[in-house]
Order: structure tokens, then sequence, then C-alpha cells
């Protein structure tokens, strides 16, 4: 118990702030912000795996986070029948095309030998591969595009169940990832980070333009929640005969019928929201401990030492015979999946998928002040980071607005410098998290729970 | 006749802007080259620096404006360049002395430095926003065209005409200005190079005598001098607006890493590699062939090679297709 006592102390007190901002704000916000914590948490362990166990810095979050979103609507979007008619046969023949000039690549690749030729031929086999490609697709989209633009206007899904495509985003990230990976690994940790930060603009960008694959900057709306809706909710008597027996004591102090009929009613309408919150709390929750048992018990297997003798020497690590360029291509394909996960959740969190939304700012550096503020190299420490960040990003407008209205009290109402520090509150918060960011790594380094190494 | 319509167009509409552009961007490209060469580390407050400096360029043109200062013909932005460098280099020397010197003097690894530098762009964010707003802000006044295209028209008896708006030619001249004194100092006096024997062996530099204290103090003020006069230069060309100034650390890096990082003059021309990459690759030639071919074999498709919502990620695509083949960048710079 003693070795994990600042884990639960440090734990304790974010639920505790949690818990004063549900009694002072409301009980909906701080499901949300427990809820958005949650899908943070999982986020900081998918960077943390990557940074935290093997050293690789992959500022390419964002990129993931949005395949994870991709995959929620493919997954579950109901096929639009009239855009397979229009465009199906093409597309489909696309992938082919595009499946037939890899593995004619790579049939060059090992049937002759590097020379001035066969680059040449590599390169005749992409340029005409794309004009084919160019020739057949341009038409293929402007059909399925053209299909009911306002509501549909892409291929659709499977309309399978939205919690299956939380796994399908893992494996879209893992698979991106891998071709990511066998690019950009062999870089320096900072042009690492670079590149990888301009290669998940791209992702973000052909999400958001190519409008056949999943609408782009117009939105899908209306993607089915995995948990019972508040309206269903509103009208099922179980429910409501719940919340009055929850409330019994409260609503027999009011004597009159109608009121206390008014007054049920707006209980219902707030607790269907609390309650749909809660069961996605839960769904998450179990995610967040799954991941938490599978990394830690990774972490302290001979695989994880093995992670930290590679991130802590390499060269040693090369001596001893470990396939360094290996265990770092798969280190990175486990982090960006569990980051795709993560992008799965958080659509399905929203009922909405939002390509125009995915900003390296919010998606990227964010996750990455969570993951150097909580602990690199220690998953409580990575969850935690989540956690803290995400409360103070949310929270920090209200706490600044306090604050600013206490240093200013003595000024009049209409003073130009406290309106105008009012007005600009919210952006406080990037003051907030840049000074935190630049005091843990000032003076804590290791972050707020620092890795532990345990010895046998 | 035909021939020189369609050469008008690629004029009008591909090269004078990508070398509006390519100015630009070389000048922020420049900036990141000289952080990483001298002080080495990836500076991801690159962006944010540029838009620090010009929000001081745009509030002082607000203020000389009230008092009724102004050049005339030329942008009053123009006499707020020294002021705002002032600012800038004011700005950076402070956040060197509280945040990257505790690092530098303790040696940590560049990507420790470069996660220092995220947080300094938070903060520098942060600032910006409190004090001027995430608003959209047009600071250009004097004159805005120096050749309009319906005057081109009537003077040359052409179909097509030929514009220059006075911030592509100013954006030209100024950064000419810039990048040649910059080079003459890093080539030719002593401060410079000394400057570039710290950046290519630091050991080898302090062992003759170099005062690294000295040479780090220089070269946040050229940075600072490059950096606001990168931002304001882009600033009156497109307009004023903080969320864009980050988005053009992205091309700005792939601009320095293309020239080969660490390389002053390999990130002046990377910057027109990407400026020029992104423009040619977005632009729909379909003008241009209705010129030069016979009528029989006039396009009806828009002749695009990329949509241009790719503008973006052909610049990226290109530091991918580098970093592959060439790690080193076009122009060599340091190993990677």
């Amino acid at each position: 118990m003693r070795k994990y006592e600042d884990v639960i102390t440090a734990y304790t007190i974010i639920l505790l702030l949690i818990g004063i901002v549900g009694i002072f704000q409301s009980w909906s916000l701080a499901l949300t912000i427990f809820n958005f914590c949650l899908i943070s948490a999982v986020m900081t362990i998918g960077a943390n795996i990557q940074w935290g166990y093997a050293g690789l810095i992959n500022f390419g979050i964002m990129g993931y986070t949005a395949l994870g979103g991709l995959a929620v609507v493919l997954v579950n979007v109901p096929p639009v029948k009239e855009a397979w008619s229009a465009g199906g046969l093409s597309i489909i023949f696309c992938i082919l095309i595009i499946f037939t000039i890899i593995f004619s690549i790579q049939y060059v690749l090992k049937k002759l030998k590097k020379s001035k030729k066969r680059n040449y031929i590599i390169a005749s086999i992409i340029i005409f591969g794309l004009i084919i490609l160019r020739l057949i697709s341009a038409p293929a989209f402007e059909n399925i595009e053209s299909v009911d633009p306002a509501r549909t206007g892409f291929l659709g899904g499977l309309g399978l169940p939205i919690l299956f495509s939380w796994i399908i985003g893992g494996f879209f990230a893992a698979g991106v990832a891998y071709i990511i990976g066998k690019v950009a690994l062999g870089l320096r940790a900072d042009y690492l980070a670079i590149a990888t930060l301009l290669i998940a603009e791209i992702i973000v960008s052909i999400i958001k333009h190519e409008e056949w694959l999943a609408r782009g900057v117009k939105n899908v709306i209306g993607l089915k929640k995995p948990v019972p809706y508040e309206r269903d909710l509103q009208s099922s008597d179980w429910f409501i005969s719940l919340v009055e027996n929850l409330y019994s004591s409260k609503l027999s102090l009011i004597n009159s019928l109608s009121e206390r009929q008014d007054f049920l009613n707006q209980l219902v309408i707030d607790s269907s929201s609390v309650f749909v919150k809660l069961c996605m709390a839960l769904l998450f929750l179990s995610v967040v401990i799954l991941l938490l048992i599978i990394t830690q018990k990774a972490l302290y297997s001979p695989w994880g030492r093995k992670m930290r003798a590679i991130r802590d020497n390499e060269e040693a690590a090369k001596a001893m015979g470990k396939n360094v360029v290996k265990e770092h291509l798969l280190i990175f394909i486990l982090g960006s999946a569990v980051v795709g996960i993560a992008g799965a959740m958080m659509v399905t969190n929203d009922g909405l998928f939002t390509p125009g939304s995915y900003r390296p700012m919010r998606y990227t550096f964010l996750i990455w002040v969570m993951v150097i503020v909580g602990g690199t190299g220690n998953n409580f420490g990575a969850i935690l980071g989540g956690f803290v960040v995400w409360f103070l990003w949310v929270e920090a407008a209200p706490i600044a607005l306090f604050i600013i209205n206490l240093c200013t009290s003595h000024l009049p109402e209409t003073n130009e410098i406290r309106v105008h520090l009012i007005n600009s509150a919210p952006y406080f918060r990037f003051l907030m998290i840049g000074i935190g960011l630049l005091v843990i790594m000032r003076f804590r380094p290791q972050g707020i729970l620092p890795e532990k190494i345990i010895k046998n | 006749m035909d021939f020189i319509n369609a050469i008008l167009v690629l004029l009008n509409y591909t090269i004078v802007p990508a070398l509006t552009y390519g100015s630009q961007l070389a000048l922020g490209a420049i900036f990141v080259t000289l952080i990483y060469g001298i002080l080495r580390f990836a500076n991801f407050a690159t962006g944010d620096m540029m838009s620090f400096g010009t929000m001081f360029a745009v509030l002082l043109t607000y203020y000389f404006q009230s008092l009724g200062i102004n050049l005339g013909i030329f942008p009053t932005a123009l006499i707020t360049i020294p002021f705002a460098t002032f600012m800038m280099i004011l700005y950076m020397l402070s956040i060197d002395k509280f945040v990257f010197e505790y690092y530098r003097i303790k040696k940590s690894p560049p990507v420790q430095l470069a996660m220092v530098s995220v947080g300094v762009m938070f903060v520098t964010q942060a600032i910006i926003r409190i004090i001027i707003g995430p608003a959209d802000r047009i600071f250009l006044d004097g004159q805005k065209f120096i050749l309009k295209a319906s005057e081109f028209k009537e003077m040359t008896g052409l179909n097509e005409g030929l514009t220059i708006k006075s911030t592509q030619a100013i954006t030209l001249v100024v950064t000419m200005i810039v990048v040649s004194i910059m080079f003459w100092f890093l080539n030719r006096t002593k401060t410079g190079t000394s400057m570039r024997a710290y950046s290519d062996n630091e050991d080898l530099a302090l062992l003759s005598g170099i005062d690294p204290k000295r040479i780090v103090l220089i070269t946040w003020i050229i940075a600072g001098i490059l950096a606001t006069i990168g931002g304001i230069l882009y600033g009156l060309d497109k307009s004023y607006r903080p969320f864009v100034y980050f988005n053009n650390m992205l091309p700005i890096f792939a601009a320095a890493i293309v020239g080969g990082i660490g390389n002053p003059f390999g990130a002046f021309l990377g910057g027109y590699v990407i400026a020029f990459a992104e423009i040619f690759l977005t632009y729909a030639y379909k003008k241009f062939f209705t010129y030069i071919l016979p009528e029989a074999l006039e396009p009806n498709s828009m002749m695009q090679i990329l949509s241009t919502d790719y503008k973006f990620a052909v610049s990226f695509s290109i530091l991918v297709i580098v970093l592959l083949f060439r790690p080193t960048g076009i122009f060599k710079g340091k190993t990677l």
C-alpha cells in the first residue's frame, strides 16, 4: 500500500476537485469534465507508451485521433445505397489499383538491383498509376458527392454497433502508424517531432477534404450512442419512478400537486442527462482500467524492461542484440492504436464527427502537456496528467474570471482595463497551461508522479 | 501574342504570389534555422513569436494613425518596424533569461528544450490573445496597388492584365535588404564568423575564446529582427490573425528542413521551394493551356494537379519526401 500512497493522494485530490464542480456548478457539467478527463487519459496512455516507455516523440496525436473518429463514421453510419450504386464500384476498383501499384513496386524492388533504371521504373509506375487513379476516381467522387449532398453525399459506413468502432479505430491508427513509422522513425528526436506533426496535418487535411469518404468539413451528425437517449429516458416509467424515489424527501416537501409535478419533470430532465453521462463514464472507465492493467503488466514485464533499456541507452541495447528498429516500430504502432481508440471514444461521446475541429493545439500539444505534467513513464501519472490538465483547461476560464474580479474589484465597473480583461478570460487557459508546463519542466521534470522502477 | 498572354497568366497568378509568400516563409525559416543551429533546439513557438512582434506593429499602426502620422503611399506599419522589433527582442531575451538559459547551462537534450518551447508557445499565445484578441485585423494603409490589371491592359493592349500589389513589392524589397544584410553580417564580420564557428563546433569555438553569452544574445537579436519583419510582411500582405500565424509555423518548419536545417542560405531558398511547390501544384492551369494550345486541344477540365484544399499538405509531403531521400535537406544542413 505504501508505494501507492502518492498515487492515491493525487487521485483523491483531483476527484474531489471534480466533485466541487459538481456541487457548485452542476453534476451534469462535472460528469462532462469527468468523461473528457477519461478520454484524455486514454490519449495520454497512448502518448506515454511512446514517450515514457521508448522515448519516441510523436507530435502526430491529432492525426490518430482523427483516424479514430473516422472509424466511428465508417463503422456506425448505415451504408448509403444510392452512393454505392453511383460510385461504389469505381472506388473498389481504385483500391485494387492502389494495391496493384504497391505490389508492383515491391516486386520491382525485389527483382531489380539498385540502379538508376530501377528508380525510373518505380517513378513511372507511380506516375502512371496516379494518372489512372485520377481518371477513374474523379467522376466517381463527383457522383457520390452529388447524392443528396445536404444529408449524405458520401458512401456511408457499415451500420454496425458503435462500440465496435473503438476497436476498428485502434486498427486504423495502427495501420497508418505502421506506414509513418517505416518512413519517419529513423529520424533524430526533434525531426521526428516535426515530421509527425506535419504528417498528422496531412491526414487531417485528407479527412477534411475528401467528402466522399466522411462528408469532410460538412460534418457527420447523429451517430448512435451506445447508451440510452435522454428523451427515451424522460418518457420511460421506470426512470421516472427511480427519480421519484431518489428525491422523495425533497418532493414530499412541496404541497401543491401541480408544482410537485413541475418539479418532478425538471428533475427527470436533469437526471436523464446525468444518467446518460454516467453510463458513458462507466464505459470509458472500463476502457481506462483495462488499458491501465495491460500497460502496467507490460511495463513491468521483461518486454517493458527491454523498452526502458532501449530508451536509456540505445547503443548498449543494440550491443546486447536487441532489435531497436523493430521495437521502436512496434511501440509506435501500439501507442498510436491506443490514441486511435481514444479518438473513436471522443466522437462516440460527442455523437458527431467534425473534421474541422482537429487542431494541433488541442489534440497534440495539450496531450503532450498532460503526459509531461502527469509523469513520463508512469501510467498512473499519465492518467493523472490527463485529469489535471483537462480540468484546468475547462475550469481555467471561471478561475481566471474569479481572480480578475478579485484583483480589479477596486476599479469601477466600466473601467476599460477591467472590461478588456474580463472579455479575454477564456484565453487565460493558455497562460495557465503554459506556465504550468514550464514550472513542472523546471522544478519537477519527472512530472507529478515520477517513474518508479521496481527492482526485484 | 497568345504566348505572352499565357506567360502573363502564370506571372500574375503563380510567380508573383509565390515570390511574395516565399519571401515571408524564408524569413521565418532563417529564424528557425538560426535558433536550431546556434541554440540547438526546434523552436515550436516560432509562429507565435512572429505573431507577437506583429501584434506590436498592429497596435502601433493604430496609434500612429490616431496621431495622424503616416508615410503617404507607403503603409504606416513600416515606421513601426523598429519599435516592434525592439519589443520583440526584449520579449525574446527575457524568455531566454527566465526559461531557456537554465536548460542551456544544464546542457539538456534538444527534445527537452523543444518541449519547453511548447510551453513558451502556450504562454505567448495567451499573452497575444489577452492583449489583442483573436480577431482578424487588417492594418494595411497607403496605396494598395502599384500596377492594376486594367492599367496594364491599357498600356500594352494585351488580353491579360498584370497586378502588382504594393505589399508584394514591399515584401520582396524588404526581404532582399534584410537577408543581404544578414548574410553580409554572418559571412563578413568577425561576430558573424564566430557565430558560425559556434554553430559548427561548440567546444572548439569556446576553446578559441568565443563568448557564448554574446553569441546567444546576438542570435536572439537577429532572430527578433527576422521574426518581426517576416510577421509584419505577412500581416500586411494577407491580414493579422493569431491563429493563422500559429499555423504558419508548419510550412516554415518544412522550409527550414527542406533547405537543410542549420543552414541559413538553405532555409532562405527552402522558403521559395515550399511556396512555389504549394502554388504550382494547386493552381488551375486551364487558362494557361487555352492560350498556348491550339483551339482543338483546349482542355475542358480545370487542369489542376491538386485541389487548393491541399495547399498545406503539399509542403508537408515535400518535407516527407526530402526527409526520406535526403535527410540533410537539399542544401546540406546538419546531419540527422
